[in-house]
């Protein structure tokens, strides 16, 4: 987009958004939209608040602790179903049916299993991260170019320094991809499990101030949330335009 | 042979999974671990009652108010993102954010504005499905080969011709799975507007039998709406691959 | 080319094929092959698509299995890759993630030479093949011609006796692909190696070749041994005038028209 031969960059039009936002909340159109300016106050008078810190480490650690599981068990399970077909044939209807299911149907399930807490948000992150991991393995396993494998066999590879050397580096792309997906996915995932068990984390801080209609507090949690998830998506992003480079020419 | 050895796999890995299932609801692993034949039954049990189609007939309208308006709607703003630099300045941020963005954590807010009824939950459908339909329309419209755009246009085609006759086919295989990505956040939106708004449908099923110990009838359902939603998706990704046959079907994105 | 014509023994050829079938479930690929080859000279296997050609090199290469007959090479029978051969592939084969010394070292890496032995030879390669000042490159950022450079660096600093190119300028543009088969001549007589080398280019089979083997397809057998002798004490540049030069290239195309759908 340019305007006087200057070239906007991509995502500036949000400021335009913000200043739009901070009209419409000035002229007090509606109760459910406090002016921008002053959701930004909030922000930072809550921000230092234990509450808000305690919501913050606790969504962060069952986060991090979902899609640490995730990537865990997601990658060999992976790699298994791409070298294996056997494996592969047992386990690919499972995965494709849990991909496109609504996992969130599966929250109460995880709430009568493992209580009402922390344990059951990290396994809510984990079912809804892991699934695009276990099929991006999969596929950059079974995309590797096939004259890289001849290349490494016709030199005489052993097979762990084939698979250290260059049948992992030569998935990797697809496999950060699947990653980067997956934690998209699991900041949906953990929100979904706060908002459903609603004890813990950011679920519990929404149910407070909007059960106290504090308005502005809730859009600065929002924002805050929004711009969390925002930059990690962005930055894995930018991990993985790091390696585009070989994903490009398999 | 391939055919039937690939049946055979998937036919013992059902029972290799439902017999795990058996098996831990037998010892028991929790109390709240039902069998699978306790679910089966269960779910018989429901739709012999045919509990379960009224509640899919209540769970079944929003998700398709939501999803019909997402379209409409998607595909439109999906379009001009494509066709004008301007407004593909002004809205792809939006979308790309919400796209990103656990957009769950607005249904408080959603139930403040609305309450409690239908409305809410339409709109929790809808944010969920509306920003994979316009981001993949807008990149499928703005990714129309240069050279078919070219030829039309050397042949002085019309603004537009060019538009309906070049750039919508050439970007439908996209726009359609997009349209199939826009349904499977649907169900999302659905099942959790049903538990977390008002437990109606599917989801007064899985609340109150949760909330009388009926395990049993609790997986029956959460089986029952998973199932409905991956056979749907299912039959919408045959139907693409039917439609668009030899075009190479459109790599939707996601995220 | 005749240093070692006093020589009566199988010593001449670096390589022998015997009998060799091949088949992909029922389509059979190579059918009862023979084929020796020459000892520091450079072979073609020549044919039109679906002949068999490349499926006769990974056979030899060790890369595939033959369902009969017999592979030697320097009198030791074939039965997997080996260190006495190196293959040049068609879309070069190159690790996007490393630089160009790493992936010429690459050979050497797996076979567990030191780090500082394996850079040094392989910046020796690196020289050879025109690409000093390239080592910490990666290939996205070479040109094709040059990414098959690289190929080729890896493949010659292996040293193995027999080098295996399949189709290695396939994927190159029309001048690189000259320049190539001129270095290529010079490397033939340079580097004491024997070379086999597939193409599907009359032009480019009779300008390198001392021996250009013809297949024909379905299933696959050799049809003629053509040596193209009389030219090749010539110079580069006059080899693509010479009468012998063309009128072999007319020769094998009138045999293998009929066989071009």
């Amino acid at each position: 987009m340019n305007i006087f031969g200057i070239k906007l960059p991509s995502m500036s039009s949000l400021i335009l958004w913000g200043i739009l936002w901070e009209i419409v909340g000035r002229l007090k159109l509606t109760f459910f939209l406090p002016p921008l300016s002053e959701v930004f106050s909030t922000l930072m008078q809550i921000g230092t608040t234990k509450v808000f810190l305690k919501a913050l480490t606790e969504t962060g650690y069952a986060f991090f602790a979902g899609t640490f599981i995730a990537i865990a068990v997601g990658i060999p399970v992976g790699i298994l179903m791409g070298k294996s077909r056997l494996i592969d044939e047992l386990l690919l209807p499972w995965v494709n049916m849990f991909l496109s299911a609504p996992l969130t149907a599966l929250v109460p399930v995880m709430m009568v299993l493992f209580g009402f807490g922390m344990k059951a948000i990290v396994l809510t992150t984990t079912l809804f991260a892991i699934w695009i991991i276990v099929l991006n393995s999969r596929a950059g396993v079974m995309h590797i170019n096939r004259s890289l494998v001849e290349m490494a066999h016709s030199f005489g590879a052993s097979p762990m320094d084939a698979f250290s050397k260059v049948y992992f580096w030569a998935a990797l792309p697809e496999i950060l991809s699947g990653v980067r997906i997956g934690f998209i996915r699991a900041v949906k995932g953990v929100i979904i499990g706060q908002l459903l068990i609603s004890i813990v984390g950011f679920g519990a801080l929404f149910e407070l101030y909007s059960g106290q209609f504090l308005m502005k507090h809730f859009w600065a949690v929002l924002l805050v949330l929004f711009g969390i998830s925002f930059t990690i998506a962005e930055f894995l992003a930018h991990l993985q335009r790091k390696v585009a480079y070989y994903a490009t020419q398999r | 042979m391939m055919r039937y050895r690939s049946y055979l796999i998937t036919f013992l890995s059902i029972c290799i999974v439902f017999g795990a299932w058996e098996i831990a609801g037998r010892i028991p692993v929790s109390y709240a671990f039902p069998t699978f034949t306790e679910t089966i039954a269960a779910f018989w049990a429901l739709l012999i009652k045919g509990t379960l189609f009224v509640a899919y007939f209540e769970t079944l309208k929003p998700l398709v108010v939501g999803v019909l308006i997402s379209a409409f709607v998607g595909i439109g703003i999906g379009l001009a993102i494509g066709l004008s630099r301007m407004s593909d300045w002004l809205l792809s941020p939006i979308f790309v954010v919400m796209q990103t963005a656990p957009l769950a954590a607005l249904i408080p807010l959603l139930i403040m504005i609305y309450g409690i009824g239908l409305t809410s939950k339409v709109a929790v459908v809808l944010i969920m499905a509306m920003p994979v339909i316009v981001l993949n329309t807008g990149s499928a419209v703005s990714n129309t080969p240069a050279s078919m755009v070219e030829m039309a246009r050397s042949f002085q085609g019309s603004k537009r011709d060019i538009i309906f006759k070049i750039i919508l086919p050439a970007a439908s295989p996209i726009i359609f799975a997009g349209l199939r990505l826009g349904v499977s956040a649907g169900f999302i939106g659905a099942v959790l507007a049903e538990l977390k708004i008002t437990p109606t449908g599917v989801g007064d099923i899985i609340t109150f039998s949760r909330s009388i110990a009926d395990y049993p009838s609790m997986y029956a359902a959460i089986m029952s709406i998973i199932l409905l939603a991956v056979i749907f998706l299912q039959v919408l990704e045959r139907m693409e691959i039917l439609l668009f046959k030899g075009r190479g079907r459109g790599h939707a994105s996601e995220e | 080319m005749s240093n070692n014509t006093c020589d009566i023994s199988n010593d001449n050829y670096a390589v022998t094929v015997r009998n060799v079938y091949k088949s992909y479930g029922d389509v059979k690929a190579l059918k009862d092959l023979s084929l020796d080859f020459p000892r520091g000279q450079l072979t073609s296997l020549l044919g039109p698509s679906g002949c068999g050609k490349t499926t006769l090199l990974k056979i030899i290469a060790g890369l595939l299995p033959a369902d009969s007959g017999e592979i030697t090479v320097n009198g030791h029978p074939v039965t997997g890759p080996g260190p006495d051969r190196a293959f040049v592939f068609q879309d070069f084969a190159l690790l996007p993630w490393a630089t160009v010394l790493r992936n010429v070292a690459f050979g050497l890496e797996l076979r567990g030479v030191s780090k500082s032995e394996r850079e040094a030879i392989a910046e020796k390669y690196i020289a050879d093949v025109g690409l000093c000042g390239f080592e910490n490159s990666h290939p996205h950022e070479l040109s094709g011609g040059m990414r098959q450079r690289v190929g080729l660096a890896r493949a010659l600093s292996v040293d193995a006796q027999v080098m295996l190119l399949d189709e290695p300028f396939a994927a190159v543009d029309e001048q690189t692909r000259r320049k190539f088969q001129e270095d290529l001549l010079n490397l033939v007589k340079h580097e004491n190696k024997t070379f086999i080398f597939v193409t599907h280019s009359i032009e480019e089979a009779v300008y390198v070749s001392d021996q250009v083997a013809i297949l024909l397809p379905r299933p696959s057998r050799v049809s003629e041994i053509i040596k193209p002798e009389g030219f090749r004490h010539k110079d580069a540049d006059s080899i693509r005038r010479d009468p012998e030069y063309l009128d072999i290239v007319d020769r094998i195309w009138s045999s293998l028209r009929t066989y071009v759908e």
